[in-house]
């Protein structure tokens, strides 16, 4: 058969049985036993032309509500940010995606420097000094973290707070599965770590690690300084989770003294995809660089003493180490973590404060006109970044299938995502009406102030049917309408002539 | 690849430069007062990021692209990586917007596209290894082996067994003793025998009530069927324990042969590998993992189902709830961007296709074989499915090493081939061709090394200097690893 993947010809394939001296390519599964040998065709489809199955994929897009569509708040994790055109030009080079782990230096410079590269601006966003080329996401990066705390400490307890991520919670637990150790929650007062519980659980003196979030999962800015001091006043390491475009805003974990900070890539590049690809990021101090699980790249010299990259401290891995290895990791998230580079490298250090700061200012902006024109209000006071937790009077879940009407997302209802038996205590008992509201710099004052309107309209039980429809989005034409008025009134040469004159 | 001092991006650009504009601030500022209560968290120092412009940054990374070898770019013949051609049209879809652009946390009723599409791939991926069901969760082949660790770890304390020992033969896989070891049980290796398989009276003598599983893969990292298979599993079983299937090499017998059939409990697949999504430089990949059906309450959350098929309303559904789960291995559902393309991979060869891509996969290896091994040892006697581990033994006589033959090949065009893997071939050169290439590339190719075997003989400094046609000489690894600097410091130079 042929097929456009399949270069060999029958031609060719003749040509290479006479090279064999066989008569078909049977002879070449020979030594498969019979009763293992499949005797009927696949049950698939039959294969599709490349018109056919753009048209059938377009079709199982076409079936989905894309995040453009709809004017939506979701966070908890994955965030819409704006992604730079730029990005997607440097990962669609096909020298990137189609390498893999560089394991041949000379030939993988371009793709060893751009993780060396991305290792240093994460590194000094965290305030850490060394980084891993990637990891698969926050929660694995988390639960590796946990592990290189447990064989660091010896200690088989690990404490964490309510208000970590519930899905690193469950990660951490499957990962640790194997490794016979305690998990202590510490609890909640107002949504953040109980300093005094902190205290009372660290005493033991047999905590190995305590992991945290920073914005916690509530959007909260936990006091890291306090919570840095306590931990490792007993011995413990403080691993942080953290959002890194927060960081920009925010002081980092590192200059707080925290052992591991790690987190998620995704703010900074790349799309939502559903929940994946996404790019976890693994961040230490100096001491620990030779401990740490994946991939590290690192600079050297050749042997004409020019500059160039290798992978590094191998013998940290699986295919050195064998069992002993640090961690069973090989494949990671290059492309995501270069897609990150590119975003962080077009942001600059200014252009990734100011879009901290403009999720810092819409949120801000969002709650306060909830509070001014609703009586919801927000179940936290703390400090807090893009992100916070609304309190409703009725099923969040509710309100979300009457927001979907209309084409809004309002939040995500936390009910939806783990059952009351295992919510924080504090939160128990309005468990199901709470929505997490995270607003980011996509966000227009349009959409926001459509999100108040219409919990307003469920506020006062006004019926479904009267909920304003989906608005229009206006295409931004202000700056062409006044270019056009100008030329109306014969204005605009004229102010021109003037401006040249002054 | 021209020769030049490349700068990193730091050392490009200016102050005050960058290529990137937001949108400017439609609502008020937080209020000073408000602010106020924020000072004392406020970040003081700015991070060490790039300065530059839209121009600068791109020819930055074009500059890094042609400084990088892809399959795009030439033949790649990396052992048990399986560096096929990765197709365009996977691009194209994986980017749809209504692909791209959805939030893992969206109501289902907004994602029925996406759903379907994960419960289409992860029905053929059974049908492909004739396994009962199968997660989509795992981020890459080596989280798949852990993640089939854990679910069985799992199922053999429901069975009230304590096990340890996980067995593996000595040509396995690094991946699998490490994952072992993290899913807290205890690796055993195992010899392989003369024929390079598995030895049957070495793993007889290994398995006992205190054997959790073996991990395999057929065919083997020799690229050699494991002939006596059905004895293999058989003897697992019989002591209570469960066989593992490393699907690192499935590209060999799509449509031949089954691991489910072959009688393994669970199996996981490196997509990245076998239906072609791109490798990325190292990642992103994905590693779905199969099992039997006794196994699938421990498949881990969420699942995806469909209801009400029958009925002819499908509906697809994430469950979230399952009480004997091993739990969750990684945020969110599974690197959807990514099984998209390994989907539409299979749509696009379909049942007949993807027998003809292991047969011309294993043809391809055959033939490059064949043209090789009056040059080089061949340890272990073929034929072999899709790969094969030559010897560069005799070449060490003459001070040849296998690195610099590896190197040396750059100078003909070539990545080399995977080297010192599997460790029980001394020199090894591990080559995996794919079915993507045509006879001529292996011809070339074949040339190449027959030249390479000739110098080592004669003008053996040659090899030795190589490789002269790209961008860096061979690096020293030593130094970067004694003094690791993994970080760009403006005030530290590595002198």
């Amino acid at each position: 058969m042929t097929h456009p993947y399949l270069p060999l010809t029958d031609a060719d394939r003749q040509a290479m049985f006479e090279a064999l001296g066989i008569s078909d390519i049977s002879q070449l599964f020979a030594d498969i036993p019979d009763d293992v040998r499949l005797k009927r065709d696949l049950h698939l489809p039959e294969g599709l032309s490349e018109a056919e199955l753009l048209k059938t994929l377009q079709a199982f897009a076409q079936k989905n509500r894309s995040t453009e569509s709809l004017i939506h708040f979701l966070g908890a994790g994955a965030y819409d940010h704006i992604i730079p055109a730029v990005v997607d030009a440097v990962i669609a080079r096909s020298e990137f995606y189609t390498a893999y782990t560089p394991y041949q230096p000379e030939l993988s410079q371009g793709g060893l420097q751009a993780m060396f590269e991305f290792q240093t601006m994460i590194a000094s966003l965290t305030g850490m000094d060394a980084a891993t080329s990637s990891h698969y996401d926050a929660h694995t990066a988390l639960a590796e973290a946990t592990l290189l705390s447990l064989r660091e400490s010896k200690r088989k307890k690990i404490a964490l707070s309510p208000a970590l991520h519930p899905e690193s919670r469950s990660v951490v637990r499957a990962y640790t599965a194997g490794w016979d150790v305690d998990m202590v929650h510490v609890p909640l007062r107002g949504g953040m770590i109980d300093l005094d519980a902190l205290e009372a659980t660290l005493k033991g003196g047999d905590i190995s690690a305590l992991l945290i979030q920073y914005p916690n999962f509530f959007g909260l800015i936990e006091p890291l300084d306090k919570i840095a001091t306590l931990t490792q006043g007993y011995g413990s390491h403080l691993i942080v989770m953290s959002n890194p475009l927060s960081l920009a805003l925010f002081q980092s974990p590192g200059a707080y003294g925290a052992d591991i900070v790690c987190g998620d890539m995704q703010p900074l590049g790349i799309p939502l995809n559903f929940g994946g690809p996404y790019a976890g990021y693994f961040t230490v101090k100096e001491r620990w660089l030779r401990k740490v699980p994946g991939r590290i790249v690192g600079e050297t010299r050749d042997e004409r003493g020019r500059r160039g990259y290798v992978l590094t401290l191998q013998t940290r891995e699986q295919h050195i180490r064998r069992e002993k290895a640090t961690s069973n990791i090989t494949s990671n998230q290059a492309l995501m973590a270069l897609a990150s580079a590119v975003a962080m490298s077009a942001f600059g250090p200014e252009g990734l404060r100011e879009m901290a700061e403009q999720n810092f200012h819409k949120a801000h902006y969002t709650l306060a006109a909830i509070e001014a024109q609703t009586p919801y209000r927000r179940v936290y006071d703390g400090l807090f970044f893009n992100e916070f937790l609304l309190g409703l009077d009725r099923p969040a879940v509710d309100v979300e299938q009457m927001g979907l009407k209309v084409g809004l997302l309002p939040g995500l209802p936390l009910s939806r995502l783990f059952p009351k038996t295992e919510a924080p205590e504090e939160l128990a008992d309005q468990w199901e009406r709470l929505l997490l509201i995270a607003v980011t710099e996509k966000r227009t004052r349009v959409e926001i102030d459509a999100l108040v309107a219409f919990l307003k309209q469920v506020a006062n039980g006004e019926h479904e049917s009267q909920i304003k429809p989906q608005i229009e989005l206006e295409i931004n034409d202000e700056g062409w309408r006044a270019l056009k008025n100008d030329e109306a009134h014969g204005t605009s040469k004229q102010s021109d002539e003037e401006g040249q004159k002054a | 690849m021209k020769q030049e001092a490349f700068p990193l991006i730091f050392e490009r650009g200016g102050k005050g430069r960058r290529a990137f504009k937001l949108p400017s601030l439609d609502v008020p500022e937080v209020e000073a007062r408000e602010k106020e209560r924020y000072s004392a968290y406020f970040r003081t120092e700015a991070p060490l990021l790039p300065e530059v412009s839209e121009p600068e940054l791109i020819r930055h990374y074009t500059g890094l692209s042609n400084r990088n070898f892809g399959v795009d770019t030439g033949f790649y013949p990396l052992g048990s990586c399986t560096m096929k051609y990765n197709p365009k049209i996977n691009e194209k879809i994986a980017r749809l917007p209504g692909l791209t652009d959805l939030h893992p946390y969206q109501p289902e009723e907004t994602v029925q596209g996406a759903l379907k599409l994960m419960y289409e791939l992860k029905t053929m991926l059974a049908e492909i290894t004739g396994m009962d069901d199968f997660t989509l969760q795992p981020a890459a082949g080596s989280h798949g082996e852990f993640t089939g660790l854990l679910i069985i770890r799992a199922a053999l304390e429901a069975e009230g067994k304590k096990r340890r020992k996980v067995i593996a033969p000595d040509s396995a896989h690094g991946t699998n003793p490490a994952s072992v070891s993290m899913a807290g049980f205890e690796a055993v290796s195992i010899p392989s025998d003369e024929r390079g398989r598995v030895d049957l009276r070495a793993l007889k003598d290994a398995l006992d009530d205190d054997t959790a599983a073996l991990m395999l893969t057929n065919p083997n990292t020799l690229g050699l069927f494991e002939s006596d298979i059905v004895e293999i599993v058989e003897a697992v079983h019989a002591v209570g324990a469960y066989v593992y299937y490393d699907g690192a090499n499935l590209n060999a017998i799509m449509g031949k042969s089954r691991p489910g059939d072959m009688g393994f409990d669970v199996v996981h697949l490196n997509v990245h590998k076998t239906f072609s999504t791109p490798h990325g430089g190292g990642g992103p990949g994905a590693g779905p993992v199969g099992v039997k059906a006794h196994l699938t309450p421990y498949l881990p959350l969420p699942r995806i189902e469909r209801e009400g098929a029958e009925k002819g309303e499908a509906r697809y559904t994430l469950i979230y709830n399952a009480p004997k789960s091993i739990g969750r291995v990684r945020g969110f559902a599974f690197s959807f961007g990514v099984l998209v393309r390994a989907y539409s991979y299979i749509r696009a060869l379909g049942g007949k296709g993807l027998k003809q891509v292991s047969e011309d996969a294993v043809l391809n290896a055959n033939y490059l074989l064949s043209r090789l091994k009056e040059a080089y040892d061949l340890p272990y006697p073929g034929p072999v499915k899709h790969e094969f581990v030559l010897s560069g033994s005799r070449q060490k006589a003459h001070g040849v090493r296998t690195l610099d033959i590896a190197k040396r090949l750059m100078d003909f065009g070539f990545h080399p081939p995977t080297i010192y893997f599997p460790l029980i071939v001394e020199e090894a050169l591990m080559i995996e061709p794919t079915e993507t290439e045509t006879k001529e590339t292996l011809d070339a190719f074949a040339e190449a090394l027959l030249t390479i075997a000739r110098e080592a003989a004669t003008t053996p400094e040659v090899v030795k200097g190589a490789p002269q046609s790209t961008p860096v000489g061979r690096l020293d690894e030593a130094l970067a690893a004694r003094k690791p600097v993994v970080v760009y410091r403006p005030d530290k130079e590595r002198s």
